[in-house]
């Protein structure tokens, strides 16, 4: 089981290390926008796996506020983009 | 038993997001990437979730998980079409070898609306006419005279 739970932990470390790339690299605002959703998920599924590790279930709820959070964070950057506020690629 | 559903289910989420991820990074534009990291991102996050419940056990827990995952399957499409169509409307280029782009000639920049296309001249020009009238969105700021 504690194996398990350390490469999970790799795997998604891993990910994050490839968003990461996208979110340095990505071409224009759009792509590092998506890339930040992307690493807010990794983050939530990084808090369940931390939850099973620990043993404790409180760290659901964290889970659930950060999923909120990145979601406002997604539609706040949509309606800025769709606005037109200044923009520096 | 419920040890090996729990390794096999984390272990399928890691991997789907690893995928969501190497998309992320491989696919050529936005809306491909867009693509990968929506649909891949949402099943990882929820077979965790899953696992989360299994593990724990507790119907306190199962609840919250359950919420989780919902609240990921509504959220995830909503925010994938707001940042799409920010993007086309920023004029994010498409990929070079994209087959066909419907919407090229059919929304209105100025006032982000969408049209068929198939409209007459009639109903073009009492579009025109109505402009400012009821606008989906608002593009300019609020003149302060008014």
């Amino acid at each position: 089981m504690q194996f398990v739970i350390y490469l999970t932990f790799a795997i998604l470390s891993l990910s994050m290390i490839i968003i990461f790339v996208r979110l340095i690299m990505g071409p224009t605002l759009p792509d590092r926008v998506v890339a930040l959703e992307l690493l807010a998920s990794v983050i939530v599924a990084m808090i369940g796996a931390y939850a099973i590790y620990t043993d404790t279930s409180s760290f659901i709820d964290v889970a659930i506020v950060a999923a909120l959070t990145a979601f406002l964070a997604a539609i706040g950057f949509a309606r800025f983009l769709e606005r037109g506020g200044p923009r520096d690629d | 038993m419920t040890d090996w559903i729990i390794k096999f289910l984390m272990l399928t989420s890691s991997i789907f997001i690893l995928l969501a991820a190497v998309g992320v990074l491989r696919l050529p534009d936005l809306l491909t990437r867009m693509h990968a990291s929506t649909k891949a991102g949402a099943l990882g996050i929820t077979l965790m979730m899953l696992a989360a419940s299994f593990h724990f056990f507790d119907s306190v827990v199962m609840a919250k998980s359950l919420a989780v995952i919902i609240f990921i399957l509504i959220t995830a499409p909503v925010a994938a079409h707001a940042i799409g169509r920010a993007g086309y409307f920023v004029g994010v280029p498409v990929w070079t070898k994209t087959v066909k782009d419907e919407l090229i000639n059919c929304y209105d920049p100025k006032s982000h609306r969408l049209m068929s296309g198939l409209e007459t001249e009639e109903e073009l020009e009492i579009y025109r006419q109505n402009l400012d009238f009821k606008p989906r969105i608002r593009v300019k700021r609020k003149d302060p005279a008014e």
